[in-house]
């Protein structure tokens, strides 16, 4: 079954007459030139210049007040807070998303179209909207109020309450980033394992769900970016307790509001931080995976 | 095992895929369901794997009533039209997965793979990624992890539709001859009669969701028993409500005039064969096909009028 000689001719040689290939060229460098300083100078403007003006000021008057922030209690406190709500909101959206997509995508049901629809609104919707209406069904007066309070769960002013709200705002990311890996994915495979004998859990976990983690990786990531600089909803349902339901971000806000910028810059950082070290992560894992396994 | 379809319907939506089909394949038969495209022989094809259910009607494989039965309980081996290889798996892994999904032990999977690497001419490609296999290797890969469970049953969907002509002739033989090897009742669907007619040794030749006729190749070549099924196997020329095959009309030498009267239109030599294209005197075009040397003998050129015999037609009364 050999397959005949790639062709060996050198094309390059037969190419137009150099003169005006050289100038063809070179105004296609031009262009290019163009195209990217107005891309760099956007991001710059809008992204680069804030960023560092951030490190810069954070760092501005040495280490010694970005170490006495970060030691303080409320500020340890917000840290471990922040990162508490994304282990528990994340998984949560990470397994309802998976779920979601392969219902959005495989399921032929009534009212599809509409579920899909109704996925989207945490995106629509203002977050302070979100954590207003999360009030008005957990909070003491609200809906489930009473039932709550009669069996001792208080949702808001506590971690409850900034987990649903944190996992509501965060929700269509694994969804919608799953969903076109799936109808990429296609169902033969799928149906490949279940004629070798392979159980439904068996397929999900051997083929779909390999076939599909980059889409769910990603989602992952801007789940996690998102969960970690919400503001707006979690501002309203945690009442912004210091050192009790106060996150990061809120953290910075106060800070800024009670005249202590190197607080809100350094708590800033930390944030960013948090951020950057998420998708370099997910970079590097996708680069060890890439080069495993060539697609 | 013997696989037995009783009466199957199935529609999609307003679509009827099939409708009251029947058929019967020995055991350790390799059979070909052949049709064009939506007649319903891969909605047949799946419904015996299970990976459709039927409307109404009865799968039966080795005597056991499989209709309601989950693919994966059936004991079938599929190998799909794309292959629908495990991407980010090894070709070993891939081969191995049914095994392996049944919790054998891994040394036993180890030979059992090495094997049917071997059966499928894969040896060297073990450690390889699908994406890094041609269309052929790949087509062998995923018959090697059908044949891991030792199915029952194989069944191709279009087995050799997306490989260029000549990788697909060799695997036609190769199937061939592995089938002769592992005599596993063996159903693969086709568009192509010539693949049917070559691979199998009974054909069932489907139209619109209905079985027209089933047979050996050289049955349903001699003794058509309709109109599609005439036409579909085999070359023709229609004449009104008859038909003829074009190696049936015979060309007369120059001496004999005692047939009918004929234009040589245009001659298209096909290597062995000669195709010749004639005007019959009352206006009907027909083309006959002979042999490079009696083209020779007859000196056939364009423009030349000569006689030709034209066999008995056949008709088909609906």
């Amino acid at each position: 079954m050999g397959l005949p000689p790639a062709p060996t001719g050198r094309l390059s040689e037969r190419g137009p007459a150099p003169d005006a290939a050289a100038a063809r060229a070179k105004a296609a460098r031009t262009r290019r030139l163009g195209m990217r300083t107005i891309a760099l100078g956007y991001l710059a403007l809008l992204l680069l210049a804030p960023v560092v003006m951030i490190f810069y000021r954070t760092f501005e008057h040495g280490i010694g007040p970005v170490w006495s922030t970060v030691t303080t209690p409320n500020a340890q406190h917000a840290f471990w807070l922040s990162l508490e709500i994304v282990a528990i909101a994340v998984p949560l959206n990470t397994v309802f998303g998976i779920g979601m997509a392969l219902l959005l995508e495989r399921g032929r049901f009534w009212g599809k179209a509409l579920l899909g629809m109704l996925i989207d609104l945490p995106f629509a919707i203002s977050p302070v909207v979100v954590g207003l209406s999360l009030v008005l069904v957990y909070g003491n007066t609200g809906w489930l109020g009473d039932w709550l309070a009669e069996h001792g769960i208080q949702v808001i002013f506590s971690l409850p309450g900034m987990v649903i709200a944190t996992a509501v705002v965060s929700l269509p990311f694994v969804v919608r980033e799953t969903m076109p890996v799936l109808r990429e994915l296609g169902i033969d495979a799928e149906q490949a394992a279940e004629t070798l004998g392979a159980s439904a859990w068996q397929t999900f976990r051997r083929v779909t769900l390999p076939g599909i983690r980059w889409g769910v990786v990603y989602g992952v990531v801007l789940t996690t970016a998102r969960a970690l600089g919400e503001f707006g909803a979690v501002s309203i349902v945690s009442g912004r307790i210091e050192g009790q339901t106060q996150t990061l971000p809120l953290y910075v806000q106060a800070r800024y509001e009670n005249f202590d910028p190197t607080g809100a810059y350094t708590a800033a950082v930390v944030l960013a931080l948090l951020a950057l070290g998420t998708l370099l992560a997910m970079n590097l894992l996708a680069r060890r995976t890439r080069r495993r396994i060539p697609v | 095992m013997a696989i037995e379809v009783r009466n199957v319907s199935k529609r999609f939506d307003d679509f009827v895929a099939l409708e009251d089909v029947s058929i019967t394949v020995g055991d350790g038969a390799l059979t070909a369901l052949l049709g064009p495209s939506g007649s319903g022989k891969s909605t047949l094809l799946r419904i015996i794997a299970g990976l459709e259910t039927p409307d109404s009607g009865e799968v039966v494989i080795g005597g056991e009533d499989v209709t309601h039965a989950p693919a994966r309980m059936r004991g079938v081996g599929f190998v799909f039209q794309h292959y629908a290889p495990f991407k980010h798996m090894t070709v070993h892994d891939n081969v191995a997965f049914g095994l392996s999904v049944r919790k054998r032990p891994k040394d036993e999977i180890n030979e059992r793979v090495k094997e049917l690497l071997a059966l499928v001419r894969l040896e060297g490609l073990a450690g390889r990624y699908p994406s890094q296999l041609s269309g052929g290797q790949l087509q062998r890969m995923a018959l090697a992890r059908a044949l891991a469970v030792q199915p029952k049953v194989l069944l191709l969907d279009e087995p050799f539709g997306a490989l260029d002509a000549q990788v697909r002739a060799e695997l036609r033989e190769w199937l061939r001859r592995l089938h002769e090897e592992i005599h596993v009742t063996t159903i693969f669907v086709t568009h192509d009669q010539e693949e049917a007619m070559d691979v199998a040794e009974q054909i069932v030749v489907m139209n619109a969701g209905r079985i027209e006729q089933a047979g050996t190749p050289r049955e349903l070549y001699e003794s058509p028993s309709n109109e599609f099924v005439m036409s579909f196997i085999g070359p023709v020329n229609r004449l009104g409500d008859a038909f003829l095959r074009p190696h049936d009309i015979q060309i007369l030498p120059d001496s004999d005039s005692t047939g009918t009267e004929a234009l040589v239109e245009r001659v298209v030599h096909l290597g062995f064969e000669v195709r010749v294209e004639l005007k019959l005197h009352d206006g009907r075009d027909v083309w006959a096909q002979v042999t490079r040397e009696n083209a020779q003998q007859l000196e056939l050129r364009e423009g030349q009028i000569l006689s030709v015999r034209l066999p008995a037609p056949r008709v088909f009364t609906p």
